[in-house]
């Protein structure tokens, strides 16, 4: 029997739709049978993200509405062996799934695949709420920014109250300069906030853009940063133990120099 | 070492944006929280009552809780009606 994760943030623009695309990719690399659903009906980005938008023919409406059956609705990732998304559907709104058949959905596909990644829309509306309805664990994703981390601890509260207990926070986009330097929240802070167990931390990395633009996942790439700290994650999420990435590796000459006269 | 403990100064400094980023969002989630859920104010009244109960009798529907905000902190603040003391609050809390 699989697992269903649900990946959400409450604020959009903090890294839902990217994280769920590379934590796939990467459990899918791991030997996993993974699918990604994308719940966000009306505003669809996971296929692009994915770069399967050309391959699209059903979505999830079609499935819960019945004119097709899931495993025609379901695209296979050829770049891994055992990768599919189910898709969002654009035209419709977010009324067009009920909580019910989310629950329904995701029952048909614990029965073949190990993990269940659903990439829930940003807000706190109906599509928030189809999207944790099927879902055993949660995820919620912030950003080191006062909006994020408000929005982050409402979705706690909402995911407390609606069963599922001790989400697990990635904080992304982690600038560590600006950490350094006093001018962004570190790891701690957001944490004593929010008062939840951290499941990984990603640093600001332009390879995201990149790897995006191509429709690329990040994890394929060896030398990304956010890459690394994706497989990382993904790691922690099949249970292994894997030390937070160091962010902390000096990079400008003002770093070197730094520890120069450190040494002293 | 000076460049370490430089930052660390500075790291610290509360007019540095992150302190002020932290004691902001500190202060609006006590809001949030509270607004959110009125069932944490409910459990909060009835814990009150309950406490003061076994030293006062208190007049249930006239009392008010709720927060004050200044700049710096969030204040819980509760204003209770006493109707009497009791005077056997010694045995009672035994």
């Amino acid at each position: 029997m699989g697992e269903a994760i649900v990946v959400t943030s409450g604020k959009g623009g903090v890294g839902k739709t990217t994280t769920t695309a590379n934590l796939g990719a990467a459990l899918a690399f791991a030997g996993y049978k993974v699918v990604l659903i994308d719940t966000d009906i009306g505003l669809r980005n996971l296929d692009v993200v994915m770069g399967l938008e050309n391959r699209i023919v059903y979505d999830i409406v079609d499935v819960t509405s019945g004119n097709c059956r899931l495993r025609q609705a379901l695209i296979r990732d050829k770049r891994f062996d055992s990768l599919y998304l189910l898709p969002a559907a654009q035209t419709k709104d977010k009324t067009a799934v009920r909580p019910d058949e989310m629950e329904a959905l995701c029952d048909e596909l614990r029965e073949d695949f190990d993990y269940i990644i659903i990439d829930c829309p940003a807000g706190i509306e109906r599509g928030f709420y189809n999207a944790i309805a099927g879902a055993d664990k949660s995820i919620v994703i912030t950003t080191p920014e006062v909006s994020a981390v408000r929005d982050a601890d409402r979705i706690i509260g909402l995911l407390e109250s609606h069963e599922l207990r001790n989400p697990k926070l990635i904080i992304n986009r982690i600038r560590p300069k600006m950490v350094r330097q006093g001018n962004m929240m570190d790891i701690d802070d957001i944490i004593d906030i929010l008062a939840v167990d951290l499941l990984g931390i990603v640093p600001e990395d332009e390879k995201i853009i990149v790897s995006t633009n191509r429709g690329e996942p990040a994890v394929m790439d060896a030398v990304s940063q956010s890459g690394e700290a994706y497989r990382r994650i993904a790691q922690r999420i099949r249970g292994e133990e894997v030390p937070l990435m160091n962010l902390d590796a000096p990079i400008s000459i003002f770093d070197k120099l730094k520890k120069i006269v450190g040494r002293r | 070492m000076f460049w370490e403990m430089l930052f660390r100064v500075v790291g610290r400094d509360s007019s540095s944006s992150r302190f002020q980023a932290k004691e902001r969002l500190r202060l609006v989630l006590v809001h949030d929280r509270a607004k959110i859920s009125p069932y944490l104010m409910n459990r909060l009244k009835e814990d009150l009552i309950s406490a003061i109960s076994n030293y006062m009798v208190i007049n249930e529907e006239a009392m008010e809780v709720h927060f004050n905000q200044d700049e710096r902190e969030v204040v819980l603040v509760a204003s209770i009606p006493i109707k009497k003391i009791k005077r056997d609050y010694l045995e009672k809390a035994q």
